[in-house]
């Protein structure tokens, strides 16, 4: 992050009525009471009265009316906060999309704008508004959002807190009026308010936050030994294991992706299944086949499946291991190399040297295997 | 004079390879051409039959054919269609792998697969969805009770594919390959 920019804190929840907007109130009293200069930027209260009530003492600066399509509209006011300067700033639902006419398209373009002032934001977001999880999301609950925000905005807040609750503990709340008005509530419980959308939207916002935990402890960790020195590029520093399987788009890929989840079973590690595909080179009807069988598996797996385009595989398979943080690499039966191709240095070997202390395994091609079995079989 | 006849000698060389190179290509294509043709064969954790199997794979190699083991895995309704579903998986996996080493003895080319559904009706028809294939073989089921698919799972099929659909009726006394979910995995490979 470049000196004296903002730091960004988000609050991110499973769905509406978890608590997201108080927890950021109640942090930012906190904050005022240690002596920090605390505004609110834009609150949406939604008209709970606890949550109104939680606003109380700080300063809120006024929103800024905008006619649209004759109708008038409120949005938060960015050069008022700007011309303001406040050492914090609470910003409401960063997944907003503002009314035409203002500076920016999305709220967290006014975000990112607030702390390229050097002030620091906490700001709120349900899971369903990461862009990455939309789709999933969308399967999960039968609602499409259409107020999305890429996840990079997520990924690079210095903070995310999981405002968490139990989906008995929501539509208790949801059914006692804390969180919509009393209309609004038969349409919530029958629509997306449901124990199995929230239950699996739960999931979701816990294992996000968990990989952006895990993310950021590597990426710290990287940080650590670059300045100690050491062989940091080549060594991840993770405590747990992370397998990574190179596949090429033929059937005898499966193979080692399924070797590899079976080490990963075994391990208690991730699995990430990378495929690298010559840019520029459009893909035969077989190949998009195969891609898409592999989209499949790694889904029943749970394995994440990584296309990346270059030009050069050893190159991009040691990036990526080196970006998640892999322990191991599995990878198939190089084919023999003809010609010219002799004289240059095998993937393996490209893996090894450029991932040190990294294990690199070969999966057996089974087809090369002397089975006595075989006459018998024809 | 040799000048003119070491040219001559390496343009009929240069012809020479540009021929054989034309063959070896051709040759290629037409493996690649009769190797086309998919032979399906979709199964469940509980329905492997020993004798489909083998019917399977003495056809795709009459054939020249790429057997399509697929594994049917059943997704419960409080589930997501697309969750990961590591029990099934451990389930799939030894079995695919079996079905491979088998086609592989046989001299038949494998290109497995998994398909997710709600009911085994609901897989088949994700596989006829999203797989190409020329022919579909499935074990039927003896009875109630045996391994492979139910008369009216067998109809379904008969009448949704585009393919043909062999159904086979395997002996009720050997039709399993692989353990049953019940029984220890004792006869698969590593």
């Amino acid at each position: 992050m470049p000196p004296g920019r903002g730091q960004l804190k988000v609050f991110i929840g499973m769905a509406a009525g978890v608590g997201k907007t108080y927890r950021m109130l109640q942090e930012g009293q906190a904050e005022a009471e240690s002596g920090r200069d605390v505004v609110i930027g834009y609150l949406e209260s939604h008209g709970r009265a606890d949550t109104a009530a939680q606003a109380k003492g700080l300063e809120t600066l006024r929103r800024r009316r905008v006619v649209y399509r004759d109708r008038p509209m409120e949005e938060m006011d960015l050069p008022a906060i700007q011309a303001r300067r406040p050492e914090l700033c609470l910003i409401d639902e960063l997944a907003h999309t503002n009314a035409p006419g203002v500076e920016h398209q999305k709220r967290y373009q006014d975000v990112r704008a607030v702390l390229d002032d050097g002030i620091d934001v906490f700001s709120t977001v349900n899971v369903q508004h990461l862009e990455s999880l939309n789709d999933q999301v969308a399967q999960l609950t039968g609602t499409v959002v259409r107020e999305t925000i890429p996840d990079d905005v997520v990924a690079a807040a210095d903070e995310v807190v999981l405002v968490d609750l139990t989906p008995e503990a929501l539509l208790a709340r949801l059914q006692a009026g804390k969180v919509y008005p009393p209309e609004r509530i038969p349409t919530a419980l029958n629509n997306f308010f449901k124990i199995e959308n929230l239950a699996a939207l739960r999931e979701t916002a816990l294992r996000q936050v968990a990989e952006g935990v895990e993310s950021k402890r590597l990426v710290a960790g990287h940080a650590g030994n670059r300045r100690e020195g050491r062989l940091a590029a080549a060594v991840p520093t993770a405590i747990g294991e992370r397998l990574l399987a190179l596949v090429t788009l033929t059937p005898r890929s499966q193979r080692v992706v399924r070797r590899a989840w079976r080490s990963s079973q075994r391990l208690g590690a991730e699995l990430d299944v990378l495929c690298v595909r010559r840019p520029g080179r459009p893909a035969r009807r077989d190949e998009n086949e195969q891609l898409e069988a592999l989209r499949r598996l790694c889904s029943v797996l749970g394995a994440h499946l990584l296309i990346e385009e270059a030009e050069d595989v050893a190159e991009a398979a040691i990036r990526v291991a080196r970006q998640r943080a892999s322990t191991y690499v599995l990878m198939g039966t190089p084919s023999p190399r003809r010609g010219v191709a002799r004289l240059r240095e095998s993937l393996a070997s490209r893996l090894l040297r450029g991932l040190a202390g990294v294990d690199v395994r070969i999966v057996a091609d089974r087809t090369l295997r002397e089975d006595p079995g075989t006459e018998e079989e024809r | 004079l040799s000048i003119v006849l070491a040219c001559l000698a390496g343009l009929g060389l240069g012809a020479c390879s540009v021929v054989a190179w034309h063959v070896l290509v051709r040759r290629r294509a037409l493996g690649v051409r009769q190797r086309a043709a998919r032979i399906a064969f979709p199964f469940t954790a509980s329905g492997l039959s020993e004798p489909a199997l083998a019917a399977a794979l003495r056809i795709a190699r009459s054939e020249h054919a790429t057997l399509v083991p697929v594994y049917l895995a059943m997704v419960p309704l409080r589930l997501s269609l697309e969750c990961a579903m590591p029990s099934e998986a451990d389930m799939a996996l030894p079995l695919l792998e079996t079905i491979e080493q088998r086609a592989l003895r046989a001299g038949v080319p494998v290109d497995s697969r998994i398909e997710r559904g709600r009911s085994i009706r609901h897989a088949l028809a994700q596989l006829t969805e999203h797989e190409r294939y020329q022919r579909l073989v499935i074990a039927a089921a003896p009875d109630a009770a045996g391994d492979g698919f139910t008369p009216e799972d067998v109809a379904w099929l008969m009448s949704h594919s585009e393919a043909e659909v062999l159904a086979l009726r395997p002996a009720a006394a050997q039709n399993h390959v692989g353990p049953r979910p019940d029984r220890p995995r004792v006869a698969m490979p590593a």
